[in-house]
């Protein structure tokens, strides 16, 4: 009878109780035995391809754990003489395989292969050294891909389809020519990647890694000439105490920033002001839109992954997304601005650095509308990692160090500004300060649990009058992808939408140190929110800095000319990553208006390809303007993408081809916005 | 040849490619016949047919691209109208496949690097087994088995396929 109730197994002559798990890995990782893995994470699918998680079932030989389930009565030994020569053999493959540069690799110390080689006491490795080494990809501003010490677990390619629902990369060719690559063997920087840096997270040795910034600050440190500022994202400061070995979640902003004083830099200053004047931007532009009637939902502009997801693959939702600058941008544009006045320096001097638990925000970075004269307002971004590394590098000995205070005026932040680094944090800010100007009283209670916790989906509603305003609150761009769909369509019933394209948000960034607690997502999360409720003011609006900055530099009020100039952007059209597209006729100007015409199976002669494309390249010769625009033909199957044949795209207005009328209308606009 | 031209028939590729598409139901499941249905007229599979078709099916074009790659009978670099699969398995090897490999790309002028000739006619490849050991060496064009194969051969068998190909084309 008691064997009826409860159900066991087994594992190396002990009995242990099955629970909820689906494979025996997990069960044998709940005694506490630490089976060794490639390719196994829990929240991707199980892959079983490293075979290193092998165990011994009596009766049925030797099988891979991640992929068996546990059944009752069974025999398993995790650890044998077999077993151990399996999983030795196989990590000495692996090395044979390897670029193996170990101390000079970014990922030492903290890389599965070189951990598991130690672990299992790999001395020698009997197989033939790979001499021949393929060409490292740096063309990505947020990511280097070095194939060389990819191990094929295909870890990244499960995270980037199954968890962000892209797939720009996957595995190409077969057998001992297998490499994981995206679509075409192209670069990283000319694909759909959006730079998350997810796939960072997941890989167990250097082949993806954050690209390195750190020689870059170092000179502008060792330069006397420049003065240099840091900026610390709110996200930072509670994953970065995990590079150091100490428990994650704990808010060590204070040791951070003695620990940059002590390297060098000349300000340290914190995001979370800007994230306050995001904040005040944002939800000033909401209500906007509240009484304009739309357009809506607006979607938050401050996750550069996000953004170039929704440019490459929504680019009809680019009036939807607001047009706020990112907190790190916003920083940039009122740190040029503002500091050299206030420090009396010329601008050309100072050089931002931003700190980030994020890989896409170095890609954000280097956009050309986020320069000013050529210059770029933030002039390098550094993950939490790296800086890590920089601290290290030094010599300092981060857990003692007494903490110390943001430098004022830029490192003034509020509680609302602080919880811009998780999931929900960015929606609940907005909603502190929407909530207040629409009901004209300081609310009493602040905090909005429901868009609070690590669910990928959440929602929420307020009231505005007689109005409800319907709010949601996404992470992971698989979980985006269905919310923009709906947008897309016309269908949303939402207001406001926040996305986040990591899972859990930025303190789960891809720039932030890499570790093996399953529960530090959770703990980065609630120091976040512990911070929130320490601080002297949890309201952007209450922000005194904020306030004085308005009045000073940007014409005192939020949606002035001067803070659209500053604080605001817009959007690109990249829809053209993906389509096969053929550049008809180049424009020879620097700035050109794309005219890509789709080119699908037609029904009748007008709206033929060879006839639009013939008819866009003698309408741009009849008025004179060949030289500024570029024609392109865009292959688009209309059973997939809802094109029609004929169709034309001039910016990002589309319309009829063989509507010469509305053609000519459009074309001159967009000349007139590009001059 | 104009540009818009060189479109439209990039257009009439993907009308091609749409057809193919249609009688696999927009399936990607069905991605493997959607490719051997492309390639069956075209002879190999293009950049752009290759994005087309995984916009239309709705997966990444990596994943595309991944299958195109992972099964040898997909080809990414466009093949001549007749295809020479010489047998370069142990049996042939060993009966001298070498140097009728040398005489064929003589015959055919393909320069070193690449596999198909300047005209597009012929490509050779060479593969591991076709599985007719006993006529060992075997080369197959097209789908026309010769066996027991000679260098010497070679001359012979090119001839009769450019005569046969003249008589066509008149």
């Amino acid at each position: 009878m008691e064997n009826m109730k409860k159900k066991t197994l087994t594992i190396n002559g002990h009995e242990v109780e099955i629970g909820s798990e689906k494979n025996l890995l997990e069960v044998i990782r709940r005694i506490g035995i630490e089976i060794p893995t490639f390719c196994y994470h829990s929240e991707l699918s199980a892959y079983g391809a490293c075979r290193l998680c092998l165990v011994e079932v009596e009766g049925r030989g030797i099988m891979a754990s991640c992929s068996t389930a546990p059944e009752p009565g069974m025999k398993i030994h995790t650890d044998s003489k077999k077993l151990r020569a399996i999983r030795k053999i196989n990590i000495e493959l692996l090395l044979a395989n390897h670029k193996r540069e170990c101390p000079s690799c970014i990922r030492s110390s903290s890389c599965t292969l070189q951990n598991l080689a130690r672990r299992l006491g790999v001395e020698e490795i009997r197989y033939k050294q790979v001499t021949e080494f393929q060409p490292i990809d740096e063309s990505s501003p947020a990511l280097t891909r070095d194939p060389n010490k990819c191990v094929l677990c295909g870890d990244c390619v499960r995270m980037c389809k199954e968890v962000q629902g892209i797939g720009a990369i996957d595995f190409t060719h077969r057998g001992s020519h297998s490499k994981v690559a995206p679509a075409f063997e192209s670069n990283l920087g000319s694909v759909e990647c959006i730079n998350c840096g997810q796939c960072v997270q997941v890989c167990p040795t250097g082949a993806l890694t954050p690209k390195q910034e750190r020689e870059d600050v170092w000179r502008a440190i060792h330069d006397p000439e420049k003065i240099v500022v840091a900026s610390i994202a709110p996200a930072v400061r509670v994953g970065i105490g995990e590079y150091f070995n100490m428990p994650p979640g704990e808010n060590l902003a204070g040791k951070l920033v003695a620990a940059l004083r002590l390297m060098g830099f000349d300000y340290v200053y914190d995001t979370t002001f800007a994230a306050d004047m995001t904040i005040v931007e944002e939800a000033e532009e909401f209500l906007r839109r509240v009484q304009a009637g739309g357009p809506f939902p607006m979607f938050t502009s401050c996750c550069p992954g996000w953004v170039k997801y929704a440019e490459t693959n929504f680019p009809e939702l680019n009036a939807n997304i607001s047009t706020c600058r990112s907190p790190q941008q916003m920083f940039g544009s009122i740190a040029k601005e503002a500091l050299p006045k206030i420090l009396n320096i010329p601008r050309e001097n100072i050089v931002v650095v931003s700190i980030m638990p994020c890989t896409a925000k170095k890609f954000e970075a280097k956009l050309d509308k986020f320069k000013t004269n050529g210059i770029p307002d933030i002039d390098h971004v550094i993950t939490t990692a790296e800086v890590g590394t920089m601290i290290h590098s030094f010599g300092i000995h981060f857990a003692e160090l007494e903490a110390e205070a943001f430098d004022m005026p830029l490192g003034f932040g509020t509680g609302a500004g602080v919880i811009f680094g998780t999931s929900g944090g960015v929606m609940e800010a907005a909603l502190r300060y929407a909530a207040e100007k629409i009901n004209g009283k300081v609310p009493h209670a602040i905090e909005f649990p429901a868009v609070r916790g690590s669910e990928r989906f959440k929602e929420t509603t307020i009231q505005a009058g007689d109005k409800t305003l319907r709010i949601a609150v996404v992470n992971t761009l698989s979980e985006a992808k269905k919310v923009a769909s709906e947008a897309a369509a016309g269908k949303s019933p939402y207001h406001f939408i926040e996305v986040m394209a990591c899972p859990g948000g930025c303190v789960c960034g891809g720039g932030q140190p890499i570790t093996n607690d399953r529960t530090s997502k959770i703990k980065r999360m609630n120091g976040l929110y512990k911070t929130d409720k320490n601080m002297q003011f949890q309201k952007s609006q209450d922000n005194p800095t904020v306030i004085e900055c308005y009045e000073k530099f940007l014409d005192g009020r939020p949606n002035s000319h001067k803070a659209h100039e500053l604080l605001h952007t817009a959007y690109e059209n990249r829809d053209s990553v993906f389509d096969a597209r053929y550049l008809v006729q180049k424009g020879s100007s620097p700035k050109c208006v794309s005219i890509a015409v789709c080119v699908t199976p037609a029904n009748d002669e007008d709206h033929k390809a060879e006839r639009v494309l013939n008819s866009m390249i003698s309408l741009a010769d009849a008025l004179g303007v060949s030289s500024r625009v570029d024609i392109e033909a865009a292959y688009a199957p209309a059973s997939a993408t809802g094109r029609k044949a004929g169709e034309v795209m001039i910016g990002t207005v589309k319309l009829d081809g063989a509507d010469m009328e509305a053609v000519k209308r459009v074309l001159a606009e967009e000349l007139a916005k590009l001059s | 040849m104009d540009k818009a031209t060189v479109a439209a028939e990039t257009a009439a590729r993907m009308q091609d490619a749409e057809e193919v598409l249609r009688e696999n139901n927009y399936d990607k499941a069905r991605l493997v016949p959607i490719l051997q249905g492309i390639q069956a007229r075209y002879r190999w599979l293009s950049k752009d047919l290759i994005s087309y078709v995984a916009k239309a099916v709705g997966l990444p074009p990596a994943r595309v691209y991944g299958v195109a790659t992972f099964y040898a009978h997909f080809t990414l670099k466009p093949k001549g109208k007749y295809i020479i699969k010489l047998c370069d398995g142990t049996a042939c090897h060993v009966k001298g496949s070498t140097p009728i490999l040398d005489a064929l790309r003589t015959k055919l002028n393909i320069k070193p690097g690449h596999d198909s000739s300047d005209d597009m006619l012929f490509t050779v490849d060479t593969v591991s087994c076709l599985g007719a050991c006993g006529l060992a060496p075997v080369m197959v064009v097209n789908d026309e088995v010769h066996g027991q194969v000679r260098p010497a051969d070679v001359e012979r068998i090119i001839d009769d396929v450019l005569a046969k190909e003249k008589k066509q084309s008149k």
